[in-house]
Parts: structure tokens; C-alpha cells; sequence
């Protein structure tokens, strides 16, 4: 038993420390953590977008809102009916062919328009969510339709929805992990490049599992305290 | 001040109303009763084109509503309306929500817009309720919030959907009561309401509203004690 965790003591040992191997993980943790950051940032950006143009299509008369509308179902119906794996290997090869691309911002690029369009469709039940007397309050004040979205319905539905969007990004942290397959070295790949320099393969995935496990742990909790700094309006 | 010129708006297949004609002048206080169904509440909202007509026109102030090229933000901005479920903002104070439209629409400035707030919040009798959320608030105080907030924007009609009909009854009171002196300080009104008591001491006239036409319209003593319509006299029977 003592000689068993000894052994794994070492490898676990080997996986971090020689070569300053720690510092691999590290450099890999920080561009997991950059994809995020801007994965999400244009994941809500395409959400907010194709979600207000479903919503809007709803009501609008517009033959523009229409045709957008009709854009907006084929990407969502594509992304969610498709691996995100498939659609990195697609949106890599066919837009990221030049040999100095810059890896933050094909990853980037890459989950933050698959998040996007899961954003939007948390976004549009948001919205729906928010009684129509909402909208009519604000426009009865002589508020743009644009006017009310902003500052009355989409703050109420952002607020609805915050549970469904934190676990949207936990898992949009967590999917990151699939675009080491186009050599973007990210917390994953940095794992598998450590086990294939200590020929053995386990400790350094089980040291990924754990920095990504604290990543989700954080982000938990970073959601929980925006709910409950949202819900100062709540019945008291 | 408003003109309504054979007002039509039909959902679906389903005639709502057909061809209502009527003109609203300045100061006049106009309470529309009639059965649940009638269109009475489509035609008030057909007024500030919350709903779209599919027939005839609506004129306020010499501006043609029913015009694809009028900009109708800018006329609801003449037009409060206070609605039966308040619609007050949940997540704004009740500051907040009286400021928000004249500050966003840069009628007033913010310091402005905070002053005219306390003065409204005093004229409804709630002074101290300007940092509470409406959450925290009764029906009947959320209603005269709601008054506040379409008065803040200083427009020349108050149009009310059924403002009291999603209170409690020792609420309805006091709605009424700010309202009767929105009516004597001149406000040009148009009241959808169950309220006969209100109708008859407020009202310059009433309209019966039924199956989608103003059946009948008098000033209120004519109205409630020698009612002509058969479907009138049906429903005033049935109410009082």
C-alpha cells in the first residue's frame, strides 16, 4: 500500500515539478482562460444579436427582420445540430489556413460562435419570459422600441436567465478543452504534452480535471454572487 | 383632440370593433363602460396605437396616427396610459421608474426629472415610497405609481385601462380618488372602468360600448337613469 502511493506520489511528482514542468500547465491554463474570456464575451455578443432578431420577428413586418430571422434559425439549428469538433475542424481549415494565426483568437473564434448560438436561444426565452405589458408600459411612454428593450425588458430577462447562462459558460469553459485537436495549446494539450514526455499519461490529465474542476468551482461561485446581487429588487 | 374615424380592428376572423367615430375634446372626461368582449379595452389602446386599428383613422392633435410615416413615439409622449396590471418596472425604484422616459428621452435633466418625481409621489400621497422597489408595494400604491409615471411625462390625455380592476377592493378607493383630482386639476381623460359610482360623478360623458360600436353615449344622469339601448338597460340592471 505505502510502496502503491509512493509510486503515484512519484509520478504525480514527475508530471509537475522536472523541467519546471508546472509551468506548462500554467501557460496552458492561461490560454484556456483567454479563449474563455472571449468566447464568451462573443458568445453573448451573437446571442444578444440573433436573440433580439428572433424576438423582433415576432411582431416586425420588416422584410429586412425577416430575412435576418431566417439567418439566425439556420446558424442556430446548424451549431446545435453539429459536434463542436466538427464545426472547429471546419471553421479552421476554411478560415484559419494562414500558417500565423494567432491560437487566442481561432479559439476564441471557434466557442464563442458555438456558445453563441446556445446564448441566444437562452436569451429569446428570456425575453419571452418578461410580460408583454412590460413592453407596452415603455412604449406607452413614448420609449423606441429599441429604447424599452435595453433598459426594461433585456435587464429583467438577464436576470431570469442567469442560471441557464453561468452553466452555459461553465460548460463553454470545460468545451475549450476541444479545440487542442487544432493545435492550440491550451490547458489540455499542455496535459497531453507533459505525458508524452514522462510516458505516463494519468497524472497530468488528473491534474488538468483538477484546474478545470477549480475554474467551474469559481465560476459558480461568481454566478451566484451576480444572482444575488441581482435580486436586491425581490420581494423583501 | 382625438378623433376617431370609423374605427375598425378585426383579430383574425373575429370582429372586435366596427367602425367606432368619435371625437374626444380637450378636457373632457370620457368613461367607456360596457361587457367584458365588447372592444372597449381595444378601442382606449387602439387610441395610443398600442394595438393597430385595420380600419379608419385616428387623429390627436392634428397628426394622423393611422399615417405608416407618423412617428409614433413621439405622440404616445403626449399620451400617458395607465394600465389594469400597472406594468410598473420591477427591477427600478420608484424613483426610477417616473424618471426613466423623461430622462431618456431628454425631456428633462436626471436632477430635474428626481425633482418632479418627489413632487408627483406627494401628489399621489406616496412621498416616501420614492427608493422602495414596486415589489414591496400594494396594488393599490403600485397603481398610483403608475399614475405618476405616465404624468411625468406632462402629456395632454390620460388614457385608463381598467385601472382598478386588478385590486382589492379597499384599494380601489384610493386610485379613484387621485384620478377624481386629475379630473378637477383638467385632465383630459378616457376611463375604461367598471366603476359606475366613478363614471357618474367624473364622467362629461359616457360611452356604452357593445359588440364592437358605441351603442349608446350621454352625459352620466342621462346615461344611468334613462338608458334607450335595450342591451344598455340589460347591462346597467345587471351592474347596479
Amino acid at each position: 500500500m505505502i510502496e502503491w502511493l509512493k509510486k503515484v506520489g512519484q509520478s504525480f511528482y514527475n508530471a509537475w515539478v522536472p523541467e519546471k514542468r508546472y509551468m506548462a500547465y500554467l501557460s496552458g491554463l492561461k490560454m484556456t482562460l483567454l479563449i474563455s474570456l472571449f468566447a464568451v464575451i462573443i458568445g453573448i455578443i451573437i446571442g444578444i444579436v440573433i436573440a433580439v432578431i428572433r424576438v423582433t420577428a415576432r411582431t416586425s413586418k420588416l422584410r429586412i427582420v425577416k430575412i435576418l430571422n431566417g439567418i439566425a434559425k439556420v446558424y442556430i439549428t446548424v451549431i446545435r445540430g453539429t459536434p463542436m469538433i466538427v464545426q472547429i475542424m471546419i471553421i479552421y481549415n476554411l478560415v484559419f489556413t494562414s500558417p500565423n494565426t494567432n491560437p487566442v483568437v481561432v479559439g476564441a473564434v471557434c466557442c464563442g460562435i458555438n456558445s453563441g448560438a446556445y446564448v441566444a436561444e437562452i436569451i429569446r426565452a428570456g425575453i419571452a419570459s418578461i410580460p408583454v405589458g412590460q413592453m407596452e408600459a415603455g412604449r406607452s411612454l413614448g420609449l423606441t422600441y429599441a429604447m424599452t428593450m435595453r433598459t426594461i425588458i433585456l435587464p429583467q430577462a438577464f436576470k431570469n436567465i442567469l442560471p441557464a447562462l453561468g452553466n452555459e459558460f461553465i460548460s463553454l469553459v470545460k468545451e475549450t478543452s476541444v479545440i487542442s485537436v487544432i493545435a492550440v495549446n491550451d490547458l489540455m494539450k499542455m496535459a497531453g504534452y507533459v505525458g508524452s514526455r514522462t510516458w505516463d499519461v494519468i497524472p497530468p490529465y488528473v491534474i488538468a480535471a483538477a484546474i478545470y474542476l477549480m475554474m467551474t468551482l469559481g465560476l459558480t461561485w461568481l454566478m451566484g454572487a451576480i444572482e444575488k446581487k441581482m435580486a436586491k429588487s425581490d420581494k423583501h | 383632440m382625438i378623433y376617431t374615424k370609423d374605427l375598425r380592428k378585426t383579430f383574425g376572423d373575429h370582429d372586435v370593433l366596427c367602425g367606432i367615430t368619435q371625437h374626444i375634446s380637450k378636457g373632457e372626461k370620457v368613461v367607456v363602460i360596457g361587457p367584458s368582449g365588447s372592444g372597449k379595452s381595444t378601442f382606449l389602446r387602439c387610441l395610443n396605437m398600442l394595438e393597430e386599428p385595420t380600419g379608419g383613422e385616428i387623429i390627436f392633435e392634428g397628426i394622423r396616427l393611422t399615417d405608416p410615416q407618423t412617428n409614433l413615439d413621439q405622440v404616445r409622449q403626449r399620451m400617458g396610459m395607465v394600465f389594469q396590471h400597472f406594468n410598473l418596472f420591477p427591477m427600478k425604484t420608484v424613483r426610477q421608474n417616473i424618471t426613466l422616459a423623461p430622462v431618456l428621452l431628454k425631456k428633462m435633466t436626471q436632477e430635474e426629472a428626481d425633482a418632479k418625481a418627489d413632487e408627483l409621489l406627494k401628489r399621489v400621497g406616496l412621498p416616501d415610497k420614492a427608493d422602495s422597489y414596486p415589489g414591496m408595494l400594494s396594488g393599490g400604491q403600485q397603481q398610483r405609481i403608475a399614475i405618476a409615471r405616465a404624468l411625468a411625462m406632462d402629456p395632454a390625455v390620460m388614457l385608463f385601462d381598467e385601472p382598478t380592476s386588478a385590486l382589492d377592493p379597499e384599494m380601489v378607493g384610493e386610485v379613484l380618488v387621485i384620478m377624481k383630482e386629475l379630473a378637477q386639476d383638467g385632465m383630459t381623460m378616457v376611463v375604461v372602468t367598471h366603476e359606475m359610482g366613478f363614471a357618474r360623478e367624473v364622467a362629461s360623458r359616457v360611452l356604452f360600448i357593445d359588440e364592437g360600436i358605441v351603442a349608446e353615449e350621454n352625459a352620466p344622469y342621462e346615461f344611468f337613469h334613462h338608458p334607450q339601448n335595450a342591451r344598455l338597460q340589460d347591462f346597467l340592471s345587471k351592474v347596479l
